[in-house]
């Protein structure tokens, strides 16, 4: 029977009813009395100088308040970089200042030059047209192999050259792992590109400031994923006010996928605007202007070399990437293809040797950072395509390839330093391969072949990192905070309680799953239980919701609340029952002496801890409320096995997805129906990816893809119906759920799946067609054809 | 300013529009009706999609005055007097249709638009007719499984595993 309460059930979600009848409270929907509106003047130009900025005009304009400038912001903080990056000659990364305001250069479209502010939105639009802007336009950095060359145009002209960092890892094995590939029996290489994507949550940024005259007081509305983490870094590094003169609440916000994480200067602005003003500022990004400000993601471009023996063991791996980091450093952009990505190169093998080298490059682009995967997306890809590359070069099967080259035991340490703690990756191919009926797959191919269609099979692994992270570990790597979460529990006298997170939730469902651990710790209903979440104002100090750390941290940190206040409220039972404390438990929400029918309700002993009639006043406080930090001790490794099945059809070069699954351990799971969502919607963004998403520049630093016009966002019609399966969960060790994490799994898993599958299919009409860069647009894909 | 005068969810109402303010402005911030969004400035992804005279409109394409004398049904107009969810957004719920919540409005409207006219849409023609609604949290997967599922359609099949 599947359960309706508690760990495991596919409880509805609450958060629905108020999102489906359009009273949900996302950050736009705020409006503070008197608000202001900001426009900002943006680059239309990729790399100049600013001459001159002459707003006299337009601060004349009707309903305009004031315009500001980057003069206005000298002395003022930098946009802070959370992750600073040590390369592989022990040099600290580049890190050049981030004004909030373009000073002297512009250096990407999109950078904001001047903010205007005016009684409503239009006035604000129209005067920033009058502004007369000097600009004298350079020539740009943007392909990253030319932005590296001499004499390139530089991005900072103080750093001297494009290069943020070049970094090793692990820099001890490079010479052994070059060994190995020179005298290694076969030897597979492929050149790829990790398309630049952007992340779209359909809810565009929003910032309203607001200041309170009377106190000091500053209040910054935002669609953030961690609000804290704003706080701080805003607070600390920008704007310089106290923590406790701050508060930041991002309320009901519309996806994130990682690009709200980020510390932007809109924030700063109108947090900054609304003091200097004395009234409250409002800023909502327009679709275009969120593709040229909000950070971009991926854009790799890679060279993977993996080494076999002749019993085609993997010996040796080794990888070179450049990385694009844009204009600026965005907050944890450094980390993403460093120890997000070379840690897991690993991948689900036993090669014993590998070595990473990423040159992370500063070019006229929107900055780029973390987005759903971050570095484990690009991981994957090139491990699983270099992978299905050696199989067809070798003429054997690719799942044989791979489970001959499986990790099988556990805890296994990497030569990337990371040690796994559980997983079984044949358990999961074995679920994927009957999914997809394999042995069906020659038949169904004649049908398509029959149709005038090529039909393919693409199958790969994933392993990724999730749950970060254990602070001290971070810290070593460059991180600037710890990766703890919180959580408050609160329980009032009645008997319900009240759990206030630092995780944030943008979709994922933490109103619903949150409870249901609860109520199984308890054996409560989860209608007895309540999440907060989103305000600096009413939660302890969180990190917030990325990497898929929310249950796996967040969960730990609540569920060790919780047990502080079990502890005491056995505590404040036996006192009760007159009995012995070690002889309480706790079972349905009833406390009972274990061998005698003594017991009384956990509505009873809450009422006696804010009743303290009779209560054991000499050992234990009144009152209910537990706050607990979780710092984990290590990461977590949600892995799985995935497949693809496409049409291709040879006439147009068009790739139809005819089936895709997934076979995910996530370990022990919550909630099934939102682990499953959150596995639908990554497959849907790593297919988008893989088809249809790219971000492009021309050589000019213009930014092509702007809109929806031409940037394709997969639509219903681009994606099938998804098979997923998560019924091979081998619990986490080290957190007290036994949860991995499943939100960024799909993302990372699909993308070398499609390609995979698009490369079988060209291969099984004789083309000799080995690797196409994603996206694999009709274009693409008759061109490899047909080229 | 003019002043513009519809019917909105059932009650009459009337405010003042400039020329070009759009029937999305005018829903969101005159009459502060926030449950219709907006995504984008290119009339793309549907997250403004509301009914104008039972037809399927993106309010981003409609100028408040243009829809003057009109019936303007909105995403805070679906569910029943009493809170109970119309049989679109019940659906939804049930079958997960929805993450962040932010394209719900649209689809929802997009939904009931849909089954007033295909009563028993198949799969493809669900697909098909989401074509001018984007949503990046679901994967499309649960929100045609809960549009089938409020046609009245056996949805099993469409089970994740
Ligand atoms: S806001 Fe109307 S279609 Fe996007
Ligand atoms: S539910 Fe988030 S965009 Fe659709």
């Amino acid at each position: 029977m599947p359960k309706d309460n508690g760990i495991g059930a596919s409880l509805k979600r609450r958060e629905d009813v108020r999102f489906l009848t359009g009273t949900g409270n996302y950050t736009d929907d705020i409006s503070v009395h008197r608000q202001l509106y900001v426009h900002f003047l943006r680059s239309d130009v990729a790399n100049g100088t600013i001459n001159g900025i002459d707003t006299a005009a337009a601060s004349a304009m009707s309903g305009v308040v004031r315009i500001f400038t980057g003069a206005d912001f000298e002395g003022v903080g930098s946009i802070p970089c959370g992750w600073q990056v040590t390369d592989r000659h022990g040099e600290v990364m580049k890190e050049p200042a981030h004004p909030v305001l373009a000073q002297g250069k512009v250096r990407h479209v999109g950078d904001p030059i001047a903010a205007v502010v005016a009684n409503s939105l239009e006035e604000a639009r129209n005067a920033a047209e009058a502004i007369d802007l000097d600009i004298h336009e350079l020539p740009a950095a943007v392909d990253m192999r030319k932005a590296l060359e001499e004499g390139a145009p530089l991005v900072h002209d103080e750093l001297g050259d494009n290069l943020c960092y070049d970094w090793g890892f692990v820099e001890e094995n490079r010479e052994a792992v070059d060994e190995a590939i020179k005298n290694a029996a076969h030897v597979t290489t492929l050149e790829l590109v990790n398309n630049r994507l952007v992340a779209n949550p359909m809810e565009p940024r929003v910032a309203v400031g607001d200041f309170n005259r009377a106190t000091g007081d500053s209040t910054l509305y935002t669609t953030s994923q961690n609000p804290h983490v704003i706080r701080l870094l805003m607070g600390a590094f920008v704007l310089g006010i106290p923590e406790h003169k701050l508060r930041v609440v991002a309320p009901d916000v519309g996806g994130g996928f990682g690009t709200k994480i980020f510390h932007y200067a809109e924030e700063a602005f109108c947090t900054f605007a609304a003091k200097a003003l004395n009234r409250p500022v409002k800023w909502t990004a327009s679709r275009s202007e969120a593709f040229m400000s909000d950070a971009h993601g991926r854009d790799h471009v890679t060279k993977i070399e993996l080494a076999l023996d002749a019993d085609n063991n993997f010996v040796a791996l080794r990888t070179a990437t450049l990385a694009n980091m844009g204009a600026y450093l965005s907050t944890f952009a450094p980390s993403v293809p460093t120890w997000l990505h070379g840690t897991l190169m690993a991948g689900n093998y036993k090669t014993p040797l590998i070595y990473v080298n990423v040159k992370a490059v500063f070019t006229n682009t929107v900055p780029v950072d973390a987005y759903r995967g971050a570095g484990r997306p690009e991981a994957t890809y090139q491990l699983e395509r270099v992978v299905d590359k050696a199989a067809r070069e070798l003429g054997v099967d690719p799942v044989a390839l791979r489970r001959q080259n499986f990790i099988t035991e556990f805890p296994y340490a990497t030569p990337v330093a990371v040690e796994y703690d559980t997983g079984d990756y044949n358990a999961t191919m074995d679920t994927l391969e009957t999914m997809i009926d394999r042995d069906g797959f020659a038949a169904r191919r004649a049908a398509s072949e029959a149709k005038g269609k090529l039909r393919g099979l693409g199958i790969n692994c994933y392993i990724e990192a999730c749950g970060i992270a254990p602070s001290n570990l971070v810290g070593q790597l460059g991180a600037r905070a710890g990766l703890y979460e919180s959580a408050t529990v609160r329980v009032n006298a009645t008997g319900g309680l009240v759990v206030m997170t630092g995780s944030h939730s943008h979709g994922q469902g933490h109103e619903t799953v949150f409870p249901q651990v609860i109520a199984e710790m308890i054996g409560l209903d989860e209608s007895m239980v309540e999440i907060v979440h989103g305000d600096t104002a009413n939660s302890p100090m969180g990190m917030g919701t990325y990497g898929s750390r929310s249950l796996a941290v967040g969960g730990s940190a609540m569920v060790r609340a919780t047990e502080k206040i079990i502890n005491k409220t056995k505590k404040i039972a036996a006192h009760l029952m007159e009995a012995a404390e070690a002889d309480i438990e706790l079972k349905d929400g009833q406390f009972s002496v274990a061998g005698t029918d003594k017991s009384v309700a956990w509505g009873d002993v809450c009422l006696a801890a804010y009743v303290p009639h009779n209560y054991p006043l000499e050992d234990i406080e009144p009152g209910l409320e537990e706050t607990a930090f979780y710092d984990p001790s290590n990461f977590t490794y949600p892995a799985g096995a995935y497949s693809c099945e496409v049409e291709v059809d040879p006439e147009t070069g068009k790739v139809t997805i005819e089936s895709f699954a997934a076979a995910d351990d996530f370990g022990n799971v919550v909630n099934p129906m939102i682990v499953e969502g959150q596995v639908h919607g990554g497959l849907g963004q790593g297919i988008g990816q893989a088809l249809l998403e790219n971000c492009a520049y021309d050589e000019n630093g213009q930014l092509l893809s702007a809109s929806y016009m031409d940037y394709a966002m997969p639509r219903a019609s681009d994606l099938p119906l998804f098979k997923v399966d998560h019924s091979n969960g081998t619990p986490c060790t080290h957190n007290p759920l036994g949860v991995k994490g499943c939100g960024e799994a799909g993302a990372i898993g699909s993308p070398p799946a499609v390609v995979n599958a698009v490369v079988d299919a060209l291969q099984s009409a004789g083309k000799n067609v080995l690797h196409i860069d994603m996206p694999l647009t009709p274009a693409r894909v008759w061109d490899a054809m047909n080229g | 300013m003019t002043k513009v005068t519809m019917t909105v969810n059932g009650a009459s109402v009337s405010g003042e529009a400039a020329g070009n303010t759009l029937l999305v402005e005018f829903l969101r911030e005159e009459l502060r009706l926030t449950g219709t969004h907006v995504g984008c400035d290119t009339s793309q992804c549907g997250a403004c999609s509301v009914h104008v005279d039972g037809k399927l409109v993106k309010s981003c394409t409609m100028f408040a005055a243009e829809a003057d004398g009109t019936d303007v049904i909105t995403i805070e107009g679906e569910a029943a007097e009493d809170g109970t969810l119309s049989t679109v957004q019940q659906a939804f719920q049930d079958h997960h249709g929805l993450q962040c919540g932010f394209c719900t409005p649209g689809m929802v409207m997009a939904a009931t638009a849909l089954l007033k006219e295909n009563p028993k849409p198949s799969e493809a023609e669900v697909r098909h007719y989401l074509e001018g609604n984007i949503c990046r949290c679901t994967g499309y997967h649960n929100i045609v499984k809960s549009i089938m599922a409020a046609s009245g359609q056996n949805v099993e099949p469409m089970a994740a595993e």
